[in-house]
């Protein structure tokens, strides 16, 4: 059934292009000389009609899902749907919905069959108006464009705008996702800061968001100071830092400088391969053998470590941004002009000295920037802390001590169900917000350095 | 050739500071240079001349094992530096590059202060005992680079501040700086304006009374202002080399005189 | 020789030569170590990346196998009456069968009857019940079947159980090795490659579980991320390098897509949730909002990569064009493009490879429920690739574990293929100009 409608525009997109071509060519054999190829004209058609008619579609299609939930669920009879909460509403719609498919569970009652059956029609109704909508819109369009059909007529302008108007559009879709990245969060931050206040999120030094579910349930008011969870996430990425930077820059000076080519052209893929691994692949490694040998040599010297120990989340993130910063320190010393080599060579230096006196200093805001974006990275990872890091959020700078992350508390509070009322949903929200706001400047930061510095060697 | 084995034998053996024989370099596939023999005088400016591509670069570059940092580069042959081969595996690259400076075609100062520039080689390989005594060879080389004066007054901005010119002179006096024996310059006005030029050149005759300075030059006005011997090179073969006064005036080969007239180039 | 030295005031005495030739040593020394600190560095990295891998297929490569028992089973017509198909006790016939095969095993006690049972994996009722429905003139005959063991006799059988362990701490008690053993002794069990990791969808029973819905939900996923940002990613690119006037919105757009390029990926997932999901009420756990989500990470990675892929075609190349009297898009879609086309694959292929492995805006939408059926379509829902790698690390079962690396390796062994697909693309078309 949903093919129907795409068929049709194909056919319409066909019809149109060589309706238009015809035409076209139809002026020229008569001896006018058309200002644009006839192949344009069909173009002009074809593109008039499938840009507006495909949205359309589109568009329908998304929206017709929930559109037609609502109206099922607003016609059930009344009092049915008191008392229960989205999970339960969730589950009728689910029944109704497999019902409708001819799946029975049970013994669904009656108002069920017929919620069933009003969903059946509501969609065979939508099906065949989306049919008749997009031919009547198909049709329209190819008239439009069949009447524009001339030997004047500027058909390749025509197109050529109509494309330029498509890029543009795309271009600016990486616009509407901040856009909509910074209004969904701050949208959903307000909501959060009006059931919170935003002085206790931002100066409380306390994070317990398990409040209450029901009325009489005892337990302790939720509390979200955010404090301990940022300081959280600044412990583990600093672990991964002092592990990936020394590291990192040490492979970097020898791949550029010492390792011989043959060793280079093997060791560099490899260090991407390293950093293709997916960071759930990372997390998995932590608790399945970096987590545990910690633990063991930490009660080995008689030390007492928390199985999810900062220190095995941090590491397992160092090791991921070892490639990471590695090749952001190779490439910004690899722009250091030859001349700036050739001249400390020239004046008797070693090569140690040539790297570490003057490539090393001159690539040096290249090699910042990249370890800011290094920060960042670890800022926002999530799959490695969500894994290897702990759930209670402790005031502690402790790296054998288990810590929470920011992105860790945005996990777990929304896994499950999630409904947009309560608090502990939008905290999510506050802490994504804080998070994206908290690495958005690291990254512009080190990306004007990292910019500034390409334009003083290129 | 023949003619260039009489001239060898005018040559004061006493004076003799590098002398290289049968040199060949290839760039992975490329002949480069081709049997070069030449004799360079000590406290002389000798002028390497010719076409661009002609190798007069490349032969200047195995001077002090500057092609070394090429991998595809090969040298072949035997140069001596007071009589002593430079391509010995004994030799150590680096101490050869302290007693056999240079200076390159583009200005290429560190970015860091004017005077660290200056103390960088004197300070790797440990030429002072003091910060007193550094500072004396700063501003000494400085003096001998003629640019002291113009930059006594901000010995800490950073070398990439000043002018071509500036950086061009603050680059040699880097250079001396090291106290070489030799000076090694490679096109070393091809990127300054015509005054700037003029002060290089006067500086390169005023090093003379302490140096061998042997420059590569595609000007054949520069090497017949600055330089007493003028080699010719064409193809990767030294063509002629001989006094400059000689070239200029009564080249041997037809080559060098379509040259010097203009012919090739 | 003096004069020189005396022209730059070195120190009297001391030829600068003999100064240089006494700090040599020293200066090579410290190259050596500084090389000798870059080499360890490297090893640092390569052998976590042995380790990694060492330690993934150690696990993993377990679960390629699974062990079967052989069964005889008389579908008694008693237990299972043709007309109350497709229910009946296919669980206590195919334990009858079972215990059959061991000796000294009283069926008639019910304890024992359920340890028996407990042999077979939960599936192996379901195997029996499809056989007969499909031919019910079974009933009262006996067939032969080969079914999955349960996981803790599947770890018994692989050896990941200690026989040595006290009877008391082991999961698979005494009398349960000696009728594991027996069976073993008469032939009955087998260890064939695990294809239900292939073709069955997750399940609580690890000797069950497989990757089906989670390779089909990652394709749709990754389907809708490239019919999305492929064409979108595309289209930016060759607007902001060939067409946009250089002013201050291309500037802020371009500053935008780089920054956008680093945004974390857990923040891509809030976008999702409220947006698609809260405001535009889609579907939760659907692939076709994961690939939204996805998409819209996987979309600066491809404009930088088109981008820098039509920069390296040579400016002569549109002024010849240009100079023809063509268009400047004639220019761009008939010679630009086409030769910039295997940059933009490849880059298009590391970014689907990363979209491939993303799991945090995935978790957030909801693509970790739990869900025994592969999805027919993007709307159902499903899991994805990842999602069930993090569901299955979070399952207590033992079996899980190994379950788990094996399913980290399938995915890593699609990423080495995309990528390889990416680097023989590169190499290839690869043009020096």
């Amino acid at each position: 059934m949903t093919a129907i409608p795409f068929i049709l525009l194909i056919l319409a997109v066909l019809g149109g292009y060589f309706i238009n071509r015809m035409a076209a060519r139809e002026i020229r054999d008569t001896g006018n000389r058309l200002h644009s190829l006839t192949s344009y004209h069909g173009m002009f058609s074809a593109l008039m009609i499938l840009v507006p008619v495909l949205t359309f579609i589109l568009l329908w299609l998304v929206f017709r899902g929930p559109l037609v939930d609502r109206l099922v669920m607003g016609n059930l009879p009344d009092g049915v749907l008191d008392n229960l909460g989205t999970g339960a509403i969730q589950l009728i719609l689910a029944e109704i919905k497999s019902v409708s498919r001819g799946v029975i569970f049970g013994t669904p009652e009656d108002w069920k069959f017929a919620a069933a059956d009003h969903f059946v029609a509501l969609n065979k109704r939508a099906d065949w108006l989306l049919v008749v909508c997009a031919g009547a819109l198909s049709l329209a369009l190819m008239y439009f464009a069949r009447s524009r059909v001339t030997a004047e007529f500027r058909a390749r302008q025509g197109v050529e705008g109509i494309i330029s108007g498509l890029m543009i559009f795309c271009s600016v879709v990486a616009i509407f996702t901040t856009i909509g990245i910074v209004a969904s969060l701050s949208y959903e931050t307000y909501r959060f800061f009006e059931m919170v206040p935003i002085t206790e999120f931002l100066f409380g030094t306390s994070w317990e968001p398990q409040i209450p579910i029901r009325e009489d349930q005892i337990a302790a008011e939720g509390a979200f100071g955010w404090l301990p969870v940022i300081l959280g996430t600044f412990v583990i990425t600093f672990v991964a830092i002092v592990l990936a930077v020394p590291v990192g820059l040490c492979s970097a000076v020898y791949l550029n400088e010492f390792a011989p080519r043959k060793l280079r052209s093997v060791i560099k893929p490899l260090l991407e391969i390293l950093a293709g691994v997916p960071t759930i692949v990372y997390g998995f490694f932590a608790v399945l053998v970096v987590a545990p040998a910690i633990r063991s040599f930490g009660q080995s010297i008689g030390l007492d470590v928390a199985p999810n120990t900062a220190l095995a989340a941090g590491g397992v993130m160092g090791i991921m941004l070892i490639p990471f910063i590695s090749s952001f320190a190779d490439d910004a010393l690899s722009a250091v002009p030859q001349t700036l080599r050739d001249g400390a060579l020239g004046l008797g230096a070693t090569r140690a000295e040539m790297m570490l006196n003057v490539l090393f200093p001159a690539a040096l805001p290249g090699i910042v920037g990249g370890v800011l974006l290094a920060v960042s990275r670890a800022i926002g990872e999530t799959m490695i802390v969500v894994m290897a890091a702990g759930l209670i959020a402790r005031m502690t700078i402790n790296p054998l001590d288990s810590v929470t992350t920011v992105t860790v508390q945005i996990v777990t509070l929304l896994i499950g169900d999630t409904a947009f009322d309560n608090p502990k949903t939008l905290a999510a929200f506050a802490l994504g917000m804080m998070l994206f706001l908290v690495t958005l400047m690291i990254n512009i930061f080190a990306l004007r350095i990292v910019r500034k510095y390409r334009e003083a060697y290129d | 050739m023949n003619d260039m084995r009489k001239i060898e034998r005018d040559v004061h053996m006493t004076d003799l500071k590098i002398k290289a024989r049968g040199v060949n370099v290839h760039y992975g596939e490329t002949h480069a240079i081709k049997d070069v023999d030449v004799d360079i005088v000590d406290k002389t400016v000798t002028a390497f001349i010719g076409p661009s591509g002609c190798g007069k670069s490349t032969f200047l570059r195995c001077l002090n094992r500057m092609n070394d940092t090429i991998s595809i580069c090969r040298v072949t042959g035997q140069i001596e530096i007071d009589g002593r081969d430079i391509n010995d595996r004994a030799v150590d690259p680096v101490q050869l590059r302290a007693q056999v400076g240079m200076v390159f075609q583009k200005p290429n100062p560190f970015p860091k202060s004017i005077y660290d520039n200056i103390a960088y080689g004197p300070r790797i390989h440990g030429l002072t005992k003091s910060k007193a005594e550094l500072d004396e060879i700063v501003e000494k080389s400085l003096r001998r680079g003629a640019i002291w004066d113009e930059v006594k007054d901000r010995l800490n901005d950073s070398g990439t501040s000043l002018s071509g010119g500036q950086q061009q002179r603050l680059c040699i006096a880097r250079a001396i700086a090291t106290q070489p024996e030799v000076l090694l310059m490679d096109e070393p006005c091809s990127a300054l304006d015509p005054i700037a030029t003029a002060q290089v050149e006067e500086l390169i005759d005023e090093l003379r009374r302490d140096y061998s300075v042997v420059i590569v030059t595609h000007s054949m006005q520069q090497a017949a202002r600055v330089s007493q011997k003028t080699a010719f090179f064409h193809l990767g073969h030294l063509v002629e080399f001989n006094n400059t006064g000689e070239i200029f005036t009564n080249p041997q080969d037809s080559r060098t005189e379509s040259y010097i007239t203009g012919r090739i180039g | 020789m003096t004069d020189t030295t005396n022209a730059a005031g070195a120190p009297r005495g001391q030829s600068a030569a003999d100064l240089v030739a006494a700090s040599l040593k020293r200066r090579h020394r410290k190259q050596v170590w500084l090389q000798a600190i870059g080499i360890g560095a490297i090893s640092i990295a390569f052998t976590m990346l042995f380790i990694l891998v060492m330690s993934l297929v150690s696990t993993g490569w377990q679960a390629f196998t699974q062990t079967h028992v052989t069964l005889d089973v008389y579908v008694d017509p008693a237990e299972v009456p043709v007309e109350r198909l497709p229910r009946g006790g296919f669980a206590d016939v195919a334990g009858a069968s079972l215990g059959a095969m061991l000796p000294d095993v009283d069926m008639t006690d019910r304890a024992t009857a359920r340890s028996v049972r407990n042999i077979l994996s939960n599936g192996a009722q379901f195997h029996l019940r499809d056989l007969v429905v499909a031919d019910p003139g079974l009933i009262g005959r006996t067939v032969t079947i080969k079914v999955p063991v349960s996981d803790p006799f599947d770890q018994l059988n692989k050896g990941l159980i200690d026989r040595d362990t006290p009877n008391e701490f082991r999961r698979v008690k005494n009398n349960e090795i000696a009728w594991f053993d027996a069976l073993q002794d008469q032939g009955a069990i087998s260890k064939p490659f695990n294809w239900a990791l292939f073709t069955n969808a997750d399940s609580r029973f690890p000797e069950l579980a497989g990757l089906k819905g989670a390779l089909v939900g990652s394709f749709w996923a990754l389907l809708v991320c490239f019919l999305i940002a492929f064409p979108l990613g595309i289209g930016a690119a060759i607007y902001l390098e060939e067409f946009a006037p250089k002013n201050k919105i291309s500037d802020l757009i371009e500053v935008n897509i780089n920054n956008l390029a680093a945004v974390p990926s857990v923040v891509f997932g809030l976008l999702a949730l409220a947006v698609f999901i809260g405001w535009f009420g889609l579907p939760r756990s659907a692939p076709f909002v994961g690939g939204l989500a996805l998409a819209l990470m996987t979309m600066p990675t491809i404009i930088i990569a088109t981008r820098a892929a039509l920069k390296a075609v040579p400016p002569s190349i549109r002024e010849a064009a240009l100079g023809l009297g063509a268009s400047r898009q004639q220019v761009v879609f008939q010679h630009v493009l086409p030769l910039a086309m295997p940059g933009i694959l490849t880059g298009t292929i590391i970014g689907l490879a990363q979209a491939l492995g993303e799991t945090a805006p995935l978790l957030l939408i909801g693509m970790n429920a739990f869900i025994t059926s592969a999805a027919s379509s993007p709307f159902d829902s499903a899991t994805a690739l990842p999602t069930q790698i993090f569901i299955w690390a979070d399952s207590p079962e033992r079996g899980f574990v190994s379950r788990t690396s094996a399913a980290i390796l399938v995915l890593l062994g699609f990423l080495v293929m995309m990528n390889g697909i990416a680097i023989y693309l590169r190499q290839k078309f690869e043009r020096k100009w």
